[in-house]
């Protein structure tokens, strides 16, 4: 610690290693207690400006002023005083101390035959877990699909409509077989979604970028556009820029869910880019006689700031 | 045994309504009815570390109940060990004693290495 450090500094330092070695919450370890010691009465040291003032001038010892500690709360709960703080339902409330045997019968497993790991009894499979690729549409509109699992079984699963790509699908009896007539664990199938050419998916939302021609932007008119649901035809408004948002209600995720946790279709934004490909002839002898009255700078906001 | 008052004068830091409050809470539990309450040296240990806990590890009254849970189930099976201890050690013999202290047995580990 540095020889100017503030008081808080100094707080702050000592409350993370007294939650490290608070000898309570390290019963049984010496060494814990020890440091312990050792840390209160450094803390006891530089939190005391006079004192602090004199080991700094080297006037007293880091331990110098150490005083032992007093009897802490482990000296008594480990002993039979403890009791009364025994958690609530724990075994040793029914157990005097004597009847070692229920102790022993807790131990070797009688109390605990349903627990997972115990060895008597019907036994649960264990779960597998598989993960599955699926296309983008697909896990947008849910489909079904063939899983060849690695025993040779092959399951059919279902993709449910707006399925995320990480989301788990639980097959419930498709895993691993039990001992004992134990039922069989179940098979956890992690989907991944590939992502597609030009779809993106923004929670309920797709976006997309949508080209349209240079006659398109300016004169407007009717386009098909792609959604996941297939081809919806959208009015351009005339005078159109690059980077113009359209927004077609509904056409977005679909909706899924059940009752309460039903979910509503979200919307498909397009972004319109302008697309020249090659000129024509007429443009360029057109573009190339054209006198605007107003000559737009498209780069005047550039201009400004700069 | 001391009553509520000597004990709020023992340790630093410590309201009567803090303590009236962790009782309710059942986080201390001194012998005696409300108003002649009695706290062992268990109680006034407890009660000294409740108020390390809070005010030097800065573990506030939300956090504070699980903690306490935490340790108080680390001390009953901390308890319960030390008494099976004590039950072997009057039920098995010597010998036996010798060979559980001497788990796992040396001889296995090396036939297992070699």
């Amino acid at each position: 610690m540095a020889r100017d450090a503030s008081l808080e500094t100094i707080r702050s330092a000592y409350r993370k290693l007294a939650k490290r070695h608070h000898p309570d919450l390290n019963p049984g370890d010496a060494q814990a207690e020890e440091r312990f010691k050792h840390l209160a009465s450094a803390h006891q040291l530089l939190s005391d400006p006079v004192k602090r003032a004199r080991f700094d001038s080297g006037e007293i010892d880091a331990t110098g002023q150490e005083k032992p500690r007093p009897t802490s709360y482990r000296d008594y709960a480990d002993g039979h005083a403890g009791r009364r703080y025994a958690p609530a339902g724990a075994a040793e409330d029914a157990w005097d101390g004597q009847d070692i045997g229920d102790m022993f019968s807790s131990m070797f497993g009688a109390g605990r035959t349903s627990r997972a790991g115990s060895r008597r009894g019907p036994r649960r499979g264990q779960d597998q877990h598989f993960t599955l690729t699926a296309q983008f549409l697909d896990a947008i509109n849910g489909t079904t699909t063939r899983l060849t699992l690695p025993d040779g079984r092959t399951l059919d699963v279902r993709i449910p409509p707006a399925t995320s790509d990480g989301d788990t699908l639980r097959l419930r009896g498709q895993g691993e077989p039990g001992d004992d007539d134990g039922a069989r664990g179940d098979a956890l199938i992690e989907i991944h979604v590939a992502p597609h050419a030009f779809f993106r998916r923004d929670g309920a939302d797709i976006r997309l970028d949508l080209p349209v021609s240079l006659s398109e932007a300016v004169l407007g008119g009717q386009i098909d556009v792609p959604t996941p649901g297939g081809k919806v035809r959208m009015r351009i408004p005339a005078g159109s820029d690059s980077l113009t948002q359209l927004r077609l209600r509904g056409r977005g995720v679909p909706e899924h869910g059940k009752n309460a946790s039903k979910v509503a279709a979200g919307d498909l934004y397009a972004t319109l880019r302008v697309t020249l490909g090659t000129p024509d002839p007429a443009l360029v002898a057109f573009l190339r006689d054209w006198k605007p009255d107003l000559a737009p700078n498209p780069r005047h906001a550039m201009e400004s700031a700069a | 045994m001391i009553g509520i008052d000597i004990l709020i004068t023992r340790i630093s830091g410590l309201t009567q309504p803090d303590l009236e409050r962790w009782i309710d809470n059942d986080w201390v539990r001194p012998h005696g009815a409300s108003g002649a309450y009695q706290f062992q040296e268990i109680d006034v240990a407890r009660v000294q570390l409740i108020c390390e806990l809070r005010d030097e590890l800065c573990i506030d009254e939300e956090a504070l109940p699980v903690v306490l849970q935490l340790l108080d189930e680390l001390y009953a099976m901390r308890r319960q060990i030390h008494d099976l201890g004590d039950a072997l050690d009057r039920l098995i013999s010597r010998e036996f004693q010798r060979a559980l202290a001497q788990h796992p047995p040396q001889g296995k580990d090396d036939e297992n290495a070699s």
